[in-house]
């Protein structure tokens, strides 16, 4: 291995590196395999020094895997990692962080009753005693605050701060330990649009000192605007490399998915009819006296999806869980012209759903499945009471299961398993397990949650065209979604919450990110926009 | 004067009386802290207590009884260390596990060994700790208020008692002031943290697994050698739990851990001196105060005291995310 050194220097040189300067990170033949599932096949890349390098695949292409190899936190089973040029194995994240690699990962990795300094401080702390390491991190913390906009309070704890600034803390732990390779595994999923501006102002400063960025992500268009190169994945595989500007979000998702896509979703002009939904002056107080809903008023027609956006923790989860049946509240909900019982003994999800709401749970995991069940069981959870699923003393479990294949079957769900935990389908397939049993009981009204969060980009198209497709059957649709572009593209008419309360309707033709960005702030902008 | 001899004589036994409690409490500090939950404290003290008793007996020298205390506790503590954090079981019954094992074994050995029904010998002088007198304890015996404070209060008490008495500000300063503490904390909070800062979350949780078996030791001698002279059957009486509960109320933190014990101490000694008190014509039954121990314990786990945020990661085997 080690013989061949310098003619694989000179054999893998990137097409973006000038000449004289090795890539900053070479990964050649990585291979990695959990148990039966190989999640990279050898996968050969390199980075040139100081780029910007975007990674893109669906879930499960082996993004993270191939970072956590880079970091450390894997041990590949094959392959060699070169950096500047130099093979450099990287057993642990020691050799990692050594080396000069650092990473944000998707879930930050803060201790969160620390405080910002003691999170920068662990595991790179100076001595035994922890004063003087202290003292020395807040020292360098003012100058990288300076440097790259990262202001933190160093004294904060870290479960006051907001995620933006939790990212940050990430980003200044990685450069306390002097890192010139910076990974970022799927960095903007939690951030408002402006934070999200803010966060790529500090990837190009990074970048502009000679940094080394490599960032993964599912966003399209966040590689097309911030990124010099992208290497694409699919299915453990590198599908190839190729220069940002001479590509395009369509392209790329071809590539990612091995088919055409449609990214925009193809629908026409809603018709709506009349009103299904009537909701005045909602209000919850949660557990601990916080008011989540300040008086919320929304109405939905039949044949029209209202769309929710906003930050997540604004009210939208309360809402849903109001309407869902699960949370208690006041004020008046109207279905179909009738009060909904927000307080009483009608107010549970059974209830709701025998009078013709169906739910899609913004965390599936959580609320949607029972994770260590098999899949026909899920099928039949809150209908689980429904005369056809029962005999006269044990329930009908071959009905069940038949329903479950059925559903499975017009939902292409793959394995097509009704035996199959719902833990063992992927995110999109357990989405469509969910989707399935709350729409094949024809209701009036759907909530939706998140429909498409950790969805591969090929289930993505098909839920949206469901939801689409019941729209057009005349249902009334609540969506509530973080990723504005979903909102943007599926809603008929966008409503923005921001701590409990609407902000205000825009139409989707007459509003762009930037005004929904800013309403999902706080800040009303008061243009006319085109408000309901 | 007779009413502040009293409360001397009382303070005195709290202060006896606290000591296992709050070795037994910081041994749970340091496991929990690195989120590693102990209700193995129980066993640990209990299979200390007779180890040290036996091998003092068998030797007539106690500090042989102290080390034999000690490494049969780290052993119990490593064993939980091994089904927790290497094979990731259940941590809960891997405590009880222990908490059985050594309260059948204790008898059993102990039968074998001494033949007098699961206890040690009564222990000789040099098999027990004895009492530390401090210097001119005797002289100042007589000075008003001062001299019964020095010298029954602060003079006389056993070596432990002491070192209890000084691991109380230097856990404190351990885990708060040093890189090991430090890290120890974060493992117990989030361990992902630990692990992407590239430091090892086994090797932590096992040196915090090892500090508390070695507390745990002590206090089980201190219980056998110090505080009685010789081992009974059951001899720990749920001081294990107790210190548990006395761990929750102090929210994990040392200084805390003391004044807990001290107060579970207190009631204990309370109950020791008064088999009954009658209140005008209201007689408070001698029961009733031996239970007043148990009675807090319960009033604290049902959350009368705030809220008592555990370590984070308590409890749940670490395994890497994919």
């Amino acid at each position: 291995m080690q013989s061949s050194v310098n003619e694989e220097r000179q054999a893998t040189a990137a097409p973006a590196t000038s000449a004289s300067l090795p890539p900053a990170i070479e990964l050649k033949g990585i291979s990695k395999a959990f148990g039966p599932v190989q999640a990279n096949k050898d996968i050969t890349i390199s980075v040139a020094k100081g780029a910007i390098h975007g990674i893109v695949g669906e879930n499960g292409a082996g993004k993270s895997t191939l970072m956590s190899i880079l970091y450390g936190f894997y041990k590949a089973d094959e392959g060699e990692i070169r950096i500047d040029g130099k093979l450099t194995p990287i057993p642990d994240s020691q050799a990692a962080i050594r080396a000069g690699i650092g990473m944000v990962h998707q879930h930050f990795k803060l201790v969160e009753n620390f405080t910002v300094l003691e999170n920068v401080v662990l595991g790179a702390e100076d001595g035994q005693r922890l004063t003087p390491s202290l003292s020395k991190a807040r020292k360098s913390l003012t100058q990288l605050a300076k440097e790259y906009e990262l202001d933190v309070d160093p004294d904060a704890l870290i479960h006051d701060l907001s995620v933006g600034h939790q990212q940050r803390v990430e980003i200044l732990k990685a450069l306390y330990r002097k890192a010139e390779i910076l990974i970022l595994d799927e960095p903007t999923g939690v951030l408002t649009p402006a934070e999200a501006d803010h966060l790529f102002r500090i990837l190009r400063n990074l970048k502009n000192e000679g940094k080394t960025i490599l960032l993964i992500t599912h966003k399209l268009r966040e590689i097309m605007d911030v990124t010099d190169s992208v290497s694409v994945m699919r299915r453990g595989e590198m599908k190839g490399t190729i220069p940002t500007s001479s590509t395009s979000p369509e392209d790329l998702a071809e590539r990612m998915v091995g088919r055409k896509v449609l990214l925009q979703v193809d629908k026409t002009a809603a018709q709506p009819k009349e009103n299904i939904l009537d909701i005045q002056n909602l209000e919850v107080i949660d557990s601990a006296g916080v008011r989540r809903l300040k008086g919320i008023d929304l109405n939905i027609r039949a044949g029209e999806i209202l769309g929710i956006a906003g930050v997540s923790g604004n009210g939208q989860s309360e809402l849903m869980e109001v309407l869902g049946g699960y949370r208690k509240g006041t004020g008046s909900v109207k279905l179909n012209g009738q009060e909904l019982d927000l307080t009483g003994k009608h107010s549970d999800g059974q209830s709701r759903r025998h009078r013709g709401i169906a739910h899609v749970p913004e965390d599936r995991h959580r609320e949607g499945l029972i994770l260590e069940f098999a899949a026909w069981e899920n099928t039949a959870f809150g209908y689980h009471n429904e005369p056809e699923y029962n005999g006269k003393i044990l329930m009908d479990n071959a009905t069940i299961r038949k329903t479950c294949a059925e559903h499975m079957e017009q939902f292409d769900v793959r394995p097509p398993n009704p035996a199959l935990h719902a833990r063992n389908f992927s995110g999109g397939n357990q989405q469509k397990i969910v989707l399935a049993r709350e729409i094949s009981r024809n209701p009036d009204l759907l909530l939706i949650g998140q429909p498409t969060r950790g969805v591969d980009v090929g289930a993505i198209e098909f839920i949206h065209q469901q939801i689409i497709e019941l729209r057009d059957q005349g249902k009334a649709i609540l969506l509530v979604s973080v990723e504005l572009e979903e909102i943007l593209s599926l809603s008929d008419r966008i409503a923005v919450m921001f701590d409990g309360q609407i902000m205000g309707e825009r139409h989707p033709e007459t509003t762009n990110e930037k005004e929904l960005g800013l309403l999902m702030a706080g800040m009303n902008t008061a243009t006319s926009g085109g408000t309901a | 004067m007779e009413v502040f001899d009293t409360i001397i004589q009382i303070s005195d036994s709290a202060v006896r009386l606290a000591i296992p409690l709050l070795l037994a409490c910081l041994a749970g500090l340091f496991s929990e802290r690195g989120g590693i939950f102990d209700i193995g404290l129980e066993g640990k003290m209990l299979a200390a207590a007779f180890l040290s008793a036996g091998v003092a007996a068998a030797t007539g020298n106690v500090w042989l009884g102290l080390f034999a205390g000690i490494a049969v506790s780290v052993v119990l503590a490593l064993i939980h260390g091994v089904a927790s954090i290497t094979f990731r079981g259940d941590q809960l019954i891997s405590g009880v596990a222990i908490n059985f094992l050594a309260a059948g074994l204790t008898v059993v050995i102990g039968q074998a060994w001494f033949g007098l029904g699961g206890r040690t010998p009564a222990l000789p002088g040099d098999g027990r700790f004895s009492n530390l007198e401090w210097p001119v304890a005797d002289a100042l015996k007589d000075v008003p208020v001062l001299g019964p404070v020095y010298s029954e209060l602060i003079s006389g008490h056993t070596f432990l008692v002491y070192v209890a008495l000084l691991i109380v500000p230097l856990s404190w300063y351990v885990l708060f002031r040093t890189r090991f503490g430090l890290r120890l904390r974060a493992v117990g909070e989030n361990p992902g943290a630990v692990d992407t800062a590239g430091i090892s979350v086994v090797k932590l949780r096992y040196s915090a697994v090892i500090i508390c078996g070695v507390l745990c030791g002590l206090a089980g001698a201190y219980l056998s050698t110090g505080l009685a002279a010789g081992f009974v059957k059951d001899m720990s009486a749920g001081r294990g739990f107790i210190a548990l509960a006395a761990l929750i109320f102090a929210k994990w933190r040392p200084v805390q851990a003391l004044m807990a014990c001290l107060l579970f101490g207190l009631l204990e000694a309370i109950a020791n001196r008064y088999q009954s008190i009658e209140i005008g014509a209201l007689e408070i039954p001698v029961q009733f105060m031996q239970a007043l121990p148990y009675i807090l314990t319960v009033v604290i786990l049902a959350g009368f005291i705030g809220k008592a945020i555990p370590p984070k990661a308590g409890g749940e085997p670490y395994v890497k995310e994919r």
